[in-house]
């Protein structure tokens, strides 16, 4: 019946070659700026515990959500700046831009906070393109340095239907970030939506002049959100009780109970102050190349296999 | 059961004892946030059409259906029109409860209709049916930055994007449940 190659896969050349371009770019970037890239095993005993993060078992171990034990414990062992592209999985996500395997961009600092990677994030964007314009889906976005910063509270005093207190407590935080704030967030320039709520940071530090918020950020960009980023909890004993915390709730809720990932805690004792931020390659291609799902810059989809 | 992760469109659920099929489904997750599953359902019996958002650890009974074999016959005011092949007897559909499967419907095409008692609310198509291609400009060489698609409509109005060497008049093939192009027909 078939008598012609599959189109499908065939049609995606030309995303497939910017892709790689683009991955080239970022590598080039990252070296060029004195950061090690590195190779941290896929499959691990243990991924931090989160509750909303669903882990693809393999074998008795796991398959990675993200790199980041794993470049936490470099950082805690001295390596200073530290970059990763690999392959993450998660369970179960699966949209027009979301894939359970995909591809990460993660990179660590130590001797900063999250403020310097918001500067990264601006120095890599206005690389991959010098002429600091997007064209994406008929809209313009200025990507010229520095780009606008909205803390969470602010967000939800400007989009949200009932105040942040009322929608940490009736578990709506969710739900209005994704229906109220997200869809109105201004989509002509880049957005750093900043200082979350403690309890949707798990791994992050507080901030010192407020302790109810953690020193984490997103990046949107066009309607995309494209990376998560903080500065890094290093207090062994109170990472010790969030991952607790995590884990009773995945309980609560009838999930799979996952280990502790020991040796991480034990070596966030010789952790500097650091910083790191997990960015979505697969995103970032469907940006810079304006596609709008997220089939169309990977080569298979979980769907064509 | 259905949990959340067997959700997606075209699936169909008892919700209070009447059956639903999913029209439009959305996968969101906020940032470290909960998995959100944004549905907008169809009650198959009344035709409301209403959104409801489910959360992960949500559960669904599955609406089982009695499926009749048909064969499409023609369209006319009412709709589109399906002869039982057994005892001959005609039911019909909407535009409405058709969706974008009116696009895939061929004269005389054997086809699986959902029953609710005696009355047609749904529809099973084969997985890939064969249509003409009725008018799709001709590529112009060299124009890289489209990627070698262009688009192209079909016999029946559907318009979907098919590669560049595809001509007017062509017989292709199409996925019905993704509407995508699959490969040209040998004839």
């Amino acid at each position: 019946m078939m008598i012609e190659p599959n189109w499908q896969i065939a049609r995606k050349r030309h995303t497939l070659e910017n892709r790689a371009r683009i991955i080239q770019q970022i590598r080039a970037f990252f070296i060029r700026h004195d950061f090690l890239e590195v190779e941290t095993p896929h499959r691990i005993p243990a991924n931090a515990p989160e509750l909303n993060i669903d882990a693809v078992p393999a074998a008795d171990w796991f398959l990675q959500t993200s790199p980041e034990l794993c470049m936490k414990r470099l950082l805690a062992a001295g390596f200073e700046r530290l970059f990763q592209i690999c392959h993450c999985w998660r369970a179960g996500e699966r949209s027009n831009t979301h894939l359970p395997e995909y591809s990460m961009l993660e990179w660590y600092r130590s001797h900063c906070d999250y403020r310097q990677l918001m500067a990264d994030c601006e120095a890599l964007l206005t690389e991959l393109k010098p002429d600091h314009r997007i064209f994406r889906q008929g809209q313009t976005i200025d990507l010229t340095p520095p780009w606008p910063r909205l803390t969470v509270a602010d967000a939800f005093l400007q989009f949200s239907s009932m105040p942040l207190a009322t929608a940490l407590a009736t578990d709506e935080f969710d739900s209005v970030m994704a229906f109220e704030i997200e869809p109105n967030l201004p989509k002509d320039r880049p957005l750093f939506l900043f200082e979350y709520p403690v309890e949707h940071a798990s791994l992050a530090r507080k901030k010192i002049s407020s302790p109810a918020v953690a020193e984490r950020f997103e990046l949107y960009i066009g309607g995309l959100e494209l990376a998560n980023a903080f500065s890094e909890l290093t207090d062994p004993v109170e990472q010790q009780q969030r991952f607790t915390m995590e884990e009773m709730q995945r309980r609560k809720l009838g999930k799979t109970p996952y280990p502790t990932p020991e040796p991480f805690i034990k070596e966030l004792a010789t952790l500097p102050p650091s910083a790191g931020i997990a960015l979505g390659i697969d995103r970032l291609i469907m940006l810079l190349c304006d596609k709008n799902n997220i089939d169309d810059v990977v080569s298979f989809s979980p769907e064509q296999l | 059961m259905y949990s959340c992760s067997d959700l997606k469109k075209g699936l169909k659920l008892l919700i209070d004892g009447e059956p639903h099929v999913i029209v439009q489904y959305d996968f969101t997750k906020p940032g470290k946030g909960q998995s959100l599953y944004k549905c907008k359902l169809r009650n198959m019996i009344t035709g409301a059409l209403f959104d409801r958002t489910y959360r992960s650890g949500e559960t669904f009974e599955p609406a089982s259906l009695e499926e009749r074999d048909m064969q499409y016959l023609y369209q006319d005011d009412s709709g589109h029109v399906f002869m039982d092949k057994k005892n001959y007897e005609q039911v019909f559909l909407t535009e409405d409860t058709l969706g974008d499967d009116k696009y895939f419907l061929i004269d005389n095409m054997d086809v699986e209709i959902l029953m609710y008692g005696e009355r047609a609310i749904g529809i099973s198509l084969p997985n890939f049916v064969n249509l003409r291609v009725t008018q799709s400009d001709p590529w112009v060489k060299g124009d890289t930055a489209a990627g070698n698609n262009k688009p192209a409509t079909v016999e029946t109005g559907y318009t979907l994007q098919v590669p560049s060497f595809v001509e007017e008049g062509t017989l292709i093939q199409i996925d019905t449940r993704t509407g995508n192009y699959v490969t040209r027909v040998k004839e």
